[in-house]
């Protein structure tokens, strides 16, 4: 009745449901504010302005988005075959712990072949412990979500192992101090900043490449094809000829390779430019393979729409830090309210789909949907049976 | 084309958001954000990995920082749960941006970034512990705990308080404070016992309690009647050191309360001389440079003990002994 | 060095292996029923952390560990309630939603916990419970009989689970619902009715699971599970969805645990392997996966949202 108004005013108000999500969550953070004696009207202030309101502000949201977008880009290639990879957090610190270990051998390498070596090291590192769930899903029918959880508290504690013994700064043994971390790795090796000066490096711009980079790969090759034929339906994708496992492998494979890339240039792109653990997977990576995950979802499962989902999102994690040092409430509070904001934009996923679909026919069909890109599959299309399913039946 | 819309419409609603709140807030904001540094109020910021309020660490540095909060006219900020080190780097430099007289980076690992921001602000004041170098940059302090001292002072009390023979300690991971600590209450037990069994076990992680709690339980079995550990995640230790009722030394923090019956004694860190000194030398005009150390000499680690332990008094005699011969210089510990 | 085969060592390794095990058998048990009717809830972790904020507040305040118990029941059925809204009713991705509730969980058991309580002060724990006649047996009297209360609830909802999943005309609809939803429905079930239920089955278990952890611990702290959570949503494919082999899994990754704990208390794996040896947990679960080569197939329909055909 009231969304009867015609395709215009329906589509508008579709827009404007995630807004709503978004608005609702923060509101539920307002009161969470006025019960701790802060100002809300501050705090939403002080977010706004720590995340978007100055070019200092703007530098730190691309900086957090960076590692996101890639995340999110690797989320993407795995979700498109239909597997899910939460092993983000493990990849990360492993593409960050190759890249370390290129820059700590070979320091004297010119910087013109050291960033590309190191950011190839981060890529290699992820790819590895992507591969490993890959094969042992293919070939050894060991599920992904188990494998890559696992692997996530194996990789911690190989990051702990190599920080306080065979990477750790001598300086750290000299003085007593041990504390677990590298030296203040090769200057060849930083990431050259965008503007000669500041904090904006170009990882932000080797992360859109890299988006752009999954897109052409998904839609414009033939391997992208196979990828997406797995992912559809991996029966017909077999008897089309398609090598099911070696595919499966692959996803999973790039998707760890583009977390990699992303823990090498934490690395190289940090304030301090050397690895330092605080004994935690979350102290390295400040939980960006999960908020990767969430990053790619809100993209609509699609390399290019990740990017400004990866921005927002970015935003929303560097305003709710400006907005505890303004407003002087518990951190705590932030990671309550990325949760809120996680959760209603999910959930209201569905309305602004229902509003968008012209065709009334009571399906979906918004999410995945790609607008330039041939013959994209949807991931929210729940009785399409050539849906994409998050976790694999197990028929591989 | 639809997404690009949909975007749109996001990012007009927070500009939306924002404008409303900014028209409203205006007169208010000037005034909390452009505070004048005329006045005499000296502003601190701390930026520190744990919660405030952890019985540890970070709680440390909060106690002491109140204490002097009474003595002259302070403005303290507080970012706790700073664990990811990039974003306690952001919230160094915001702090620092914002123009603040001090800031306290209450972290060993963040180190490494500190040294990259502070050239960046040669008119603020930075501390950085627990650490013992300032980079040679004339605006950052260091400040450490001689924790191997109090480490050594329990390990002497443990080893004359066991019947067993068998101490039991749990750490986190071998680095840092935890370390030395452990180290210095290893050497103070083989002094007071050559023969005793100190058994240490790091569990690997600074978070899991429950693998704490289980570590602690393990020492009960092989006979340890005495336990200690470091950091926050011992408190699932000190649970089982309650039920099984065998003693605890703490440290870091004063840690009676949570199990009265069975904490003998804790290693306090008081860094309030520290933060004196430091304010005394940004107010005139130094603002780093100096790398101070607190222990059982000049004050800044105290061991209290808990009044509700029946300590006898012979052992509480070779721990004051022990203290005595640090502070005289008669013992050495660690190198 | 010989320490290690000592009677009373070898005891406490296995009691201790159950101790770990508990929490991750609760909350497994409950994901399981979700999944089995084809909802995947990643956001257990969370609700353990405030059901174990819940459990140790109530305790606190009131000194009963099972008022503190009931409260984590409370608590999970609320938010399983939730997961329930978003995930059937409102069809969100369960890849992500349960994320949100994740970080939620972590960040607001937190800043209840600073509210509410500040620095951290010990509770009651549960009693010890030691089973007549069966805890006198040398060996097997102390290693499984001599546990706290909620040890024995904990196990018991193994054979519970398994009887209400294979003999009951509810758990038969939950079989249904998982593997083909819209046979189900054209039988006249409800699938969104019997995915609420399972779902607030699970949220309950998740919550009891952290209550127990926290009154177990007698403390809270921030982030108290220690992303226990996922490793019992692991646990859940690791058991391939049976109640018998979720166990399996959860003793399995507490015995690992265990043993290695006494390993390095015996002074057999030296302290700068102590990292490594901390992997162990995690590698043999995936290798034991790998060594079974598991023929058991996810519920059909795990994670895909029903839409009844018009």
């Amino acid at each position: 009745m009231l969304f009867q108004r015609g395709v215009q005013g329906r589509r508008l108000l579709a827009y404007g449901v995630p807004m709503a999500a978004v608005l609702f969550a923060l509101i539920l953070g307002a009161i969470m504010l006025l019960i701790l004696d802060a100002s809300p009207l501050e705090g939403v202030k002080a977010m706004f302005e720590g995340a978007f309101g100055s070019s200092k502000a703007l530098t730190e949201t691309v900086l957090k988005a960076t590692p996101l977008l890639l995340v999110g880009v690797g989320i993407t290639i795995a979700f498109r075959a239909d597997v899910i990879n939460i092993g983000g957090e493990g990849q990360l610190v492993l593409g960050a712990l190759f890249s370390t270990f290129v820059a700590l051998n070979v320091p004297r390498l010119p910087a013109v072949l050291m960033i590309p070596l190191v950011l190839l090291a981060g890529f290699v590192g992820g790819a590895i412990w992507g591969a490993i769930p890959g094969v042992l899903k293919a070939y050894y029918d060991v599920n992904e979500i188990l494998s890559t959880i696992m692997l996530n508290v194996v990789a911690v504690q190989l990051m702990n192992f190599l920080l306080r013994g065979p990477f750790i700064d001598p300086g750290e043994i000299e003085r007593g101090t041990s504390i677990p971390q590298t030296e203040r790795l090769t200057e060849n090796a930083d990431l050259p900043l965008l503007f000669g000066s500041g904090r904006l490096h170009i990882g932000p711009v080797i992360a859109v490449i890299a988006a752009i980079a999954a897109y052409v790969l998904l839609w414009r090759t033939p391997l992208g094809y196979r990828l997406r034929a797995v992912g559809r339906n991996a029966d017909a994708a077999r008897y089309a000829g398609i090598p099911v496992k070696r595919t499966i492998v692959l996803a999973l494979t790039l998707s760890g390779a583009m977390a990699g890339l992303a823990g090498a240039i934490l690395v190289f792109g940090s304030e301090s430019h050397r690895m330092v653990t605080d004994g935690s997977t979350a102290g390295f990576t400040g939980n960006a393979g999960f908020n990767g995950i969430v990053a790619a979802l809100f993209g609509g499962l699609h390399p290019l729409w990740t990017i400004p989902a990866s921005f927002l999102f970015g935003g929303l994690l560097v305003g709710g830090n400006a907005l505890q040092r303004t407003v002087q409430v518990p951190s705590a509070l932030i990671l309550a309210l990325n949760g809120l904001v996680v959760i209603f934009l999910v959930s209201s996923d569905r309305f602004k789909r229902r509003l968008l679909d012209r065709k009334a026919t009571g399906t979906e069909s918004e999410l995945g949907d790609d607008p330039t890109g041939p013959d994209p599959p949807d991931p929210s299309h729940p009785e399409d049976s050539e849906s994409i399913n998050l976790v694999n039946r197990g028929e591989v | 084309m639809r997404r690009t819309y949909t975007w749109l419409v996001l990012l007009a609603a927070f500009a939306l958001v924002v404008a409303a709140c900014g028209g409203d807030d205006n007169a208010e904001a000037t005034t909390t954000t452009s505070t004048p540094v005329t006045t005499e109020t000296f502003r601190i910021a701390v930026v520190a990995p744990s919660a405030a309020n952890d019985l540890a660490f970070t709680q440390s540095m909060i106690d002491s920082l109140n204490v002097i909060d009474g003595e002259m006219d302070l403005e303290i900020a507080v970012t706790d749960g700073m664990f990811v080190v990039e974003d306690a780097a952001a919230a160094i430099r915001d702090y620092a941006d914002k123009g603040y007289d001090l800031v306290i980076a209450h972290g060993s690992q963040y180190g490494g970034s500190l040294a990259e921001i502070a050239p960046d602000f040669p008119d603020t004041s930075f501390a950085w512990g627990t650490a013992a170098e300032t980079f040679g940059l004339p605006n950052v302090y260091s400040y450490q705990a001689a924790s191997d001292q109090g480490g050594y002072v329990m390990g002497v009390l443990a080893a004359a308080l066991s019947k067993t023979g068998t101490l039991g300690v749990v750490g986190p991971v071998e680095v840092g404070d935890a370390k030395l600590y452990v180290d210095g209450f290893a050497a103070g037990a083989k002094a007071e016992d050559p023969a005793i069994d100190v058994k240490i076990v790091y569990t690997g992680s600074f978070s899991d309690v429950a693998l704490a709690s289980e570590t602690a339980q393990a020492h009960v079995t092989a006979g340890a009647d005495v336990l200690t550990g470091s950091a926050q995640m011992v408190v699932g230790a000190i649970g089982v050191a309650s039920t099984e009722g065998v003693a605890w030394f703490g440290t870091q923090a004063n840690q009676t309360q949570i199990a009265p019956d069975v904490v003998v004694a804790s290693q306090v860190y008081h860094w309030e001389g520290v933060l004196r000194e430091i304010i005394a030398g940004v107010q005139s005009g130094t603002l780093g440079g100096e790398a101070y150390t607190i222990d059982l000499a000049n004050g800044g680690e105290v061991i209290e003990y808990n009044p509700g332990y029946d300590l006898p008094a012979d052992v509480k005699a070779k721990g004051d002994a022990a203290v005595a011969g640090i502070i005289d210089g008669s013992i050495v510990v660690g190198g | 060095m010989s320490g290690l085969f000592t009677e009373a060592v070898l005891v406490a390794t296995i009691a201790g292996g159950i101790r770990l095990a508990v929490p991750l058998l609760f909350a497994s048990i409950g994901e399981m029923f979700g999944q089995r009717s084809g909802v995947l809830n990643l956001g257990v972790d969370g609700v353990m952390l405030l059901g174990a904020f819940g459990g140790y507040y109530t305790v606190l305040k009131t000194d009963n560990v099972w008022f503190g118990l009931l409260v984590g029941v409370g608590i999970g059925v609320v938010l399983g309630l939730v997961t329930a809204v978003m995930s059937v009713t409102l069809k969100a991705e369960q890849g992500i939603s349960g994320i949100g509730v994740f970080l939620f969980g972590l960040g607001f058991s937190d800043l209840l916990f600073q509210m509410w309580v500040g620095t951290p002060l010990p509770i009651q724990a549960f009693p010890k419970v030691e089973i007549p006649g069966l805890s006198n047996i040398p060996f097997l009297g102390e290693t499984l009989f001599s546990h706290s209360a909620v040890v024995y609830i904990a196990f018991a909802m193994v054979p519970l689970s398994m009887f209400i999943i294979n003999q009951t005309n509810f758990g038969m609809k939950i079989r249904a619902v998982g593997e083909n939803p819209e046979a189900a429905d054209s039988l006249g079930v409800s699938v969104a009715g019997i995915r609420y239920a399972t779902l607030i089955i699970g949220g309950t278990l998740a919550g009891v699971a952290g209550a127990a952890l926290a009154i177990d611990l007698k403390i809270f702290q921030s982030n108290l599970t220690n992303a226990a959570g996922f490793i019992a949503i692991a646990l859940v494919y690791f058991g391939a969805w049976r109640p018998l082999g979720v166990m399996g899994g959860a003793l399995l990754y507490g015995f690992v645990n265990s043993i290695v704990l006494q390993l390095k208390t015996q002074g057999i794996i030296p302290r700068s392997w102590s990292d490594i040896a901390a992997m162990a947990p995690a590698v043999v679960t995936i290798l034991a996966l790998v060594v079974v080569a598991h023929r058991f197939k996810p519920p059909a329909a795990l994670t895909k949202p029903f839409e009844r055909a018009r």
